[in-house]
């Protein structure tokens, strides 16, 4: 792994709970690693399987979803639509003998905003770990 | 409609081994309903081949094209203005469209980017199951609108066999045994006697046993 590799990621969040808990982190002065960027969301539910392979398209490192917690969807059932995308996601990642934890996805409440910077700087770990996008060793 | 999944995409992955233009075509009929090859689908395998053509270090030109059907010659005429530019298609239509495609371009490579299922309907989001078996002969009408032929597990039409139990059929516990099935709907219906009469055998030469079938409907041939 090259010296000071710094992975890109992107975190689709909750327009609800996860961009309040976002919010909450910038009024308590915790700053979210730069190198994670916030695509905001209506709900995570709209989030589509393409959406979280596209990123790694255009170089991104990992992807994450960050939505509500089961019980508190507004859309009632968006987060647990998203789970179950992003499952497919890492099969798709994982029959390319990429690692599927690359993607995951999160709940947060809207208060949380400690554990969602904790969650953006253990993914940014997560993700140093395991180094760029790997290439195939005998194509 | 008839019902196909994805095919492994590393047995994709190997097919277009030696291609570095792709196109990938969906197809909007059944395959679109069946969330298996419409233009969404073909949006995400294009998008996995381009993961892949990264990972592998492969300059890989991954384009998506989508067809109001590949089973009509005038769709598939659509493609002319864009075949030219790849080296190799991926159909994610069910078997026939690789086949129009490949019947209507054949100097191209075509390759089939789903496995066709069968012929059945969603019987819940996200859950298909079998219901035709294209007998070309229907005779749902003599067992409660009920087909034995796709649903047994040995297209039986006199009855269950000794497999039956509790409903169930021998070959899995989730597979419903359509004989009970008929005779259930027919003694709610009052009509078990229907069973009872006597029919000729089944006439099987409509079905797959005579070989490739065709169809010829003079009042549409132009």
């Amino acid at each position: 792994m090259k010296k000071n590799y710094s992975p890109k990621i992107i975190a689709f969040c909750c327009s609800n709970c996860a961009s309040s808990a976002a919010d909450v982190a910038h009024k308590i002065k915790k700053t979210l690693p730069e190198n994670v960027k916030l695509v905001q969301v209506p709900c995570t539910g709209r989030v589509e399987i393409l959406h979280l392979l596209k990123p790694f398209e255009n170089g991104v490192d990992g992807v994450y979803v960050a939505g509500c917690q089961e019980d508190s969807c507004q859309y009632i059932s968006g987060i647990t639509k998203a789970r179950k995308r992003v499952d497919h996601a890492k099969k798709i990642l994982s029959e390319l003998d990429i690692e599927p934890e690359r993607i995951d996805v999160f709940s947060f409440s809207a208060a949380r905003g400690q554990e969602f910077v904790d969650i953006a700087c253990d993914m940014v770990e997560r993700l140093k770990t395991l180094g760029p996008l790997p290439k195939k060793i005998n194509p | 409609m008839i019902v196909a999944e994805p095919k492994p995409i590393k047995e994709i992955l190997e097919m277009i081994e030696d291609f570095h233009k792709i196109l990938v075509v969906g197809c909007k009929g059944c395959v679109t309903v069946c969330n298996v090859g419409g233009s969404k689908e073909v949006g995400i395998l294009a998008s996995t081949l381009r993961i892949a053509g990264k990972r592998d270090g492969k300059a890989l030109e991954v384009s998506e094209y989508t067809l109001e059907r590949q089973c009509d010659p005038e769709y598939v005429d659509e493609l002319e203005d864009v075949i030219s530019s790849y080296d190799a298609v991926i159909s994610i239509a069910c078997g026939v469209g690789p086949q129009f495609i490949s019947e209507r371009y054949p100097s191209k490579k075509i390759f089939p980017g789903v496995n066709t299922k069968f012929m059945g309907g969603a019987v819940e989001h996200g859950i298909w199951a079998e219901r035709c078996a294209g007998c070309g002969s229907c005779v749902v009408h003599y067992f409660g609108g009920l087909c034995p032929i796709a649903r047994c597990s040995k297209s039986l039409l006199n009855g269950p066999c000794g497999g039956s139990a509790g409903g169930k059929c021998e070959i899995a516990k989730d597979v419903d045994c359509i004989w009970d099935m008929i005779v259930q709907k027919l003694m709610q219906e009052d009509r078990l006697d229907d069973l009872l009469q006597f029919r000729p055998a089944k006439d099987w030469t409509t079905a797959r046993d005579g070989g490739p079938r065709r169809m010829i409907r003079e009042e549409l041939v132009k």
